[in-house]
């Protein structure tokens, strides 16, 4: 049995997250630390929320994902398109454009996969065919229920399309309603909230539906899958202009207020922290591992594999569009660039440094990438500063030579750490297996 | 260990009809019938290569047969996904051990308790509602168990770190933990020498009992198989080429000719070959 | 009774189906050809083929080290662009002439991959497998970022002089340029070279033993690290080759030139099947062929060229998720 400690181990985690908290606040309030580094701990934290979205669909079940940084981008722009419209012009225009939008969009998106599910089309597919095949070869069989499946799919969509139009109208009048009624200051809050929210939201969304035929792929063939998917929003960013005139596409989205600040961020950290947490010392988290540590077992012990997938997956990329939307209004700009290939491997290259499956490794790595990129700027001299991503991957290398697990490997720290059974005397039934002793006295010897 | 019902008289538990699985060309299993009644420790044995996993991976769902009937308690689960057959009480442990190797031994059967855990991802997260009392009560369920099979001390050790016999038991036990009607058993005794096969006799012997089910068992050591089986089925090239007793499958010339080949067709019987 | 009725028109109706389909795939074909007329179309292909085959020299050495070692060598697209800049040394700084360049760029990268194989891979052999494919991103951040440094490379696109004088050739109105033929005559040699390496020579049953099994091939006395060294090696030669005909091709060179030429090649490998060289020149072709079939039919084609590349894949990846030539893998139990 291992020891416990005395004092249960939230309360250590409590209070060096307060102390984080405080003394960061108070170096940027008296100014101890410039607004520079402020802005690179703000970062820091921000990064954290999307690594650890990553570590829980790699690190945790085990799919190996190149697409953080896709979802990372739909949440920045998702949420900066919305904040956007509502700081320019408060009074006058349309504030709650973009947000309406979005939200009856989301909601319309939602009600269309219910009905997909309620309705049971792959039911009625396979329903379908098996009556077909009776009279019909299988390929005319097939022929007919794509038709019919792509027919129903069609009406649905339709019906989700106006659906849409009507969910924009209610949201509209709930919207204004709400934000008439809020004082200037709150409703600027409001609605930062509400665009963080989203950013997360959409990111989700999209992952859901990505996630559905691509979580079928093999390990490697997902992380292709995903990487493809990454470069394919990189592109749709850069020609945004065509489709969305304020996104400006490769000439960068400019004009984004800047609402993140140190509480916003370590405030959405915790949330993220303590949402993860629960999710993962769960029965629920427990099956989500099982599919990292063996998949064909966990499916012969009843665990829905393909669930538990599309659940890590999501919630990973919820993750993520929170982290963008949060990184979206610590610079007031964005910039495809800032969501290439070469930025969308840096999530991974955390979770690797922290260790795979370690949210406090995670969380190291994380502060410990953003204050690297950043310190080699201000140690290197003068006419040096070129070589900043010279000597990160000489790092990089020395650190993956040394230590190939990562620096935590799946360690925990304080209330991260999986909770011990509660202390009982386990009573040992009176039919117990009969074997056991003779066994067990087997192994001492 | 002989059985006072036979075959005829008891209702099938498992029946499978004309099951084929075909990979590309080759044909791993083909026409094969088998029933297996209630409550009844049977065998499945045959030469390497006869297709007996493949059949345990169809039974479990693992793979979907090329065609033919799987009837499980009453419905067709062809085609189902693993988890579904799961529930309906289907169990399995695997040939190479098949253990979440990086979990503890209670995280091992709560994972298999996942499903009755009792709450859902909502209560999760916000660890309100009834998730304090579920949990609870979800680890002292796996805690008891493990205590049943004496593994209660290795609680919080990693899977990975137990002697090989005690990671045989913790599948088993695993396994178990889904609670099903039907376990099946992938080789327990491979890799085990005489003691620890002894000992996982009386493993088998006391889960048949205590539990009250029906254990489908695929194994190379004849000693086990004629030990503890009070059915036998034999299969080569796919094939059911016997059924019967212990003692009807030790005389019965087509297996021995499918163990050592066409001289030894008479007179040996297959506990001196395997031996 | 009416079951043969409904069969009939069930019947009719899924022919009927399929006359749409295929008049479908016909007008839109003829669509596409008559859209800037046939020659235009035929210039496409033919475009499309010339990129396909320089992609298919980096895609080999991409599928011929996963099929070894099962590592996604990201670094491989960037030692290309080394094999660039060293023909364009060699070009213009000493004159030399394209089959002393270009084979200079093949034993320059050679030597390089080989360097990075043993320092970079070769420790982390025992290592879970993330962590070779991190430091294989960390050499890829590496040759980008220090070529790019002013005293090396520079970070500027710098205008690459051809060792030759292009000539063109009018056939029926399409163009095909000398650097055409050049670029296809190479890549087919060293396609037969490779080929005949890897099923003639021991060396090359070595190889296919050692991506078959590696501890197999242990105990058969292959010296499995030199195996894979050597693997290494021709795939940097390939990409050597790979970077000079690019260059010669578009002549523009820059050191992130590799990153997304790499990123394609490595997806025509997955494409056509990784660990198959066929698949990988199949997949090679066919990603070429899209990639310039966008930019000269789609509107805003060449903006979105990445994006149809990528939405192929996935594509393929839902209809045979090990690529068009790979073997459908059964999990064994």
């Amino acid at each position: 049995m291992k020891k416990r400690a005395a004092i249960p181990s939230w309360v250590p985690t409590l209070l060096f997250a307060a102390l984080v908290f405080i003394a960061v606040q108070y170096a940027s309030d008296r100014e101890i630390i410039s607004r520079y580094w402020s802005q690179v701990i703000v970062f820091a934290a921000v990064t954290s929320i999307s690594a650890l979205g990553l570590n829980l669909i790699y690190g945790f079940n085990g799919q190996f994902s190149l697409g953080q940084v896709g979802f990372y981008a739909i949440g920045a722009y998702g949420s900066a398109l919305i904040t956007k419209d509502f700081s320019k012009n408060p009074w006058s225009g349309d504030p709650i454009g973009a947000l309406c939008w979005i939200m009856a969009a989301q909601i319309g998106i939602v009600l269309v996969l219910l009905a997909f599910q309620l309705l049971h089309i792959g039911d009625l597919n396979k329903s379908l065919r098996k009556t077909l095949s009776r009279t019909l070869k299988t390929h005319e069989a097939s022929m007919i229920c794509t038709l019919v499946t792509l027919v129903a799919s069609a009406l649905i969509l339709a019906a989700g399309y106006y659906a849409t139009l009507g969910l924009h109208w209610v949201t509209y009048r709930l919207m204004s309603a709400l934000f008439t009624a809020l004082p200037a200051n709150a409703a600027k809050n409001v609605n930062f909230l509400l665009a963080i929210l989203n950013g997360g939201t959409i990111a989700a969304l999209v992952a859901y539906l990505v996630g559905l035929p691509l979580l079928r792929l093999g390990s490697d063939y997902f992380g292709i899958a995903t990487l493809g998917f990454a470069i394919m929003v990189y592109t749709a960013l850069q020609n945004s202009d065509l489709v969305i005139p304020t996104m400006k596409g490769a000439r960068g989205m400019v004009g984004i207020p800047l609402y993140t600040t140190w509480g916003w961020a370590f405030g959405a950290l915790v949330v993220c922290i303590i949402v993860l947490r629960n999710l993962i010392r769960s029965s629920q988290g427990r099956a989500i591992i099982s599919v990292r540590e063996d998949e064909i077992a966990a499916r012969a012990m009843g665990v829905d594999v393909t669930r538990q997938k599309a659940v890590a997956f999501t919630f990973g990329a919820l993750f993520a569009g929170i982290a963008g939307a949060l990184y979206a209004h610590l610079y007031g700009f964005l910039h495809p660039s800032s969501f290439n290939t070469i930025k969308g491997f840096d999530p991974l290259i955390i979770i690797v440094f922290g260790g795979l499956g370690s949210m406090t490794g995670t969380i190291m790595a994380s502060v410990g990438f953003a204050l690297l990129i950043e310190g080699l700027r201000v140690v290197l001299p003068q006419g040096f500063e070129d070589w900043r991503f010279v000597i990160y991957p000489i790092l990089l290398l020395i650190v993956m030579l040394l230590r190939p697990s990562g620096l935590m490997g799946t360690k925990e720290w304080g209330w991260l750490r999986a909770p011990l059974p509660p202390e009982r005397d386990i009573p040992v039934p009176q039919r117990a297996l009969a074997a056991q002793q003779t066994h067990n006295h087997g192994e001492e010897a | 260990m002989a059985s006072a019902h036979s075959l005829a008289d008891s209702t099938a538990l498992l029946d499978i009809r004309d099951l084929t699985m075909q990979f590309g060309g080759l044909r791993a299993v083909s026409d094969l019938s088998l029933s297996v009644p209630s409550y009844g420790l049977h065998g499945l044995i045959g030469p390497n290569g006869a297709g007996k996993t493949t059949v345990f991976n169809m039974i479990s769902g693992l793979y979907v047969p090329s065609s033919g009937e799987i009837v499980f308690d009453d419905r067709m689960i062809n085609g189902m996904a693993p988890q579904q057959i799961s529930h309906l009480g289907v169990a399995r442990t695997f040939q190479n051990i098949r253990l979440f190797k990086d979990l503890t031994v209670l995280d091992n059967v709560r994972i298999a308790y996942h499903q009755h855990a009792g709450y859902n991802l909502i209560e999760a997260i916000t660890r309100l509602g009834r998730f304090r009392r579920q949990e609870r009560l979800l680890t002292e369920q796996a805690q008891d168990f493990l205590a049943v099979f004496g593994l209660q001390d290795r609680q919080l050790e990693l899977a990975k770190n137990l002697p090989y016999g005690e990671q045989r038991r913790l599948e088993i036990a695993r396994a178990l933990a889904v609670r099903p009607k039907l376990l099946l058993l992938d080789e327990p005794a491979a890799g085990m020498n005489p003691n620890e096969t002894e000992t996982l006799m009386q493993l088998i012997r006391f889960v048949h009992d205590e539990f009250n089910l029906t254990i489908l068992l695929i194994e190379h050591q004849m000693r086990v198989v004629m030990g503890i089986c009070e059915w036998i089925t034999v299969m080569d090239f796919g094939q059911v080429i016997a059924r019967g007793t212990p003692d009807d499958i030790q005389s019965n010339a087509a297996v021995i000719e499918a163990y050592l080949g066409k001289q030894f067709g008479k007179g040996l019987t297959p506990d001196v070959a395997a031996s | 009774m009416n079951n043969a009725i409904t069969r009939t028109a069930l019947r009719s109706l899924v022919w009927l189906i399929y006359a749409a389909l295929g008049v479908g795939i016909v007008w839109g074909v003829v669509h596409l050809v008559q859209m800037n007329g046939p020659v235009y179309f035929a210039q496409s292909v033919i475009d499309g083929l010339k990129l396909g085959f320089v992609y298919a020299l980096i895609a080999l050495g991409y599928t011929m080290v996963y099929g070894i070692v099962r590592l996604i060598n990201f670094a491989h697209g960037d030692v290309f662009m080394v094999g660039a800049f060293t023909s364009f040394f060699a070009i213009t700084e000493y004159g030399w002439g394209f089959v002393p360049a270009i084979l200079l760029a093949m034993i320059v990268c050679t030597l390089l991959n080989v360097v990075i194989e043993r320092v970079a891979y070769k420790p982390l052999r025992e290592a879970p497998r993330i962590a070779a494919l991190i430091t294989a991103i960390g050499v890829s951040f590496f040759l980008e970022y220090f070529t790019a440094l002013k005293w090396v490379f520079s970070a500027d696109y710098i205008t690459y002089e051809r060792p030759f004088e292009v000539i063109v050739w009018n056939i029926h109105g399409v163009l095909i340029t000398n650097i055409t033929v050049i670029i296809v005559g190479v890549t087919v040699a060293l396609l037969l070279l490779l080929t005949f390496i890897t099923n003639r020579t021991k060396m090359g049953k070595a190889m296919r033993a050692t991506a078959n099994d590696k501890a197999a091939a242990r105990l058969m006395g292959i010296n499995v690290d030199g195996i894979t060294s050597l693997t290494f090696a021709m795939g940097a030669a390939l990409a050597g080759a790979g970077g000079t005909l690019y260059a010669i091709a578009f002549p523009q060179i820059w050191t992130f030139m590799g990153v997304m030429p790499g990123l394609k090649a490595f997806i025509a490998a997955v494409l056509g099947g990784i660990g198959n060289i066929l698949g990988a020149f199949v997949g090679s072709l066919l990603m070429g062929t899209i990639d310039v079939m966008v930019v000269s039919f789609v509107p805003n084609g060449s903006r979105l060229r990445d994006m149809f590349a990528f939405l192929i894949l996935i594509i393929v990846f839902l209809v045979k998720p090990t690529g068009i030539f790979g073997e459908t893998q059964i999990e064994k139990v």
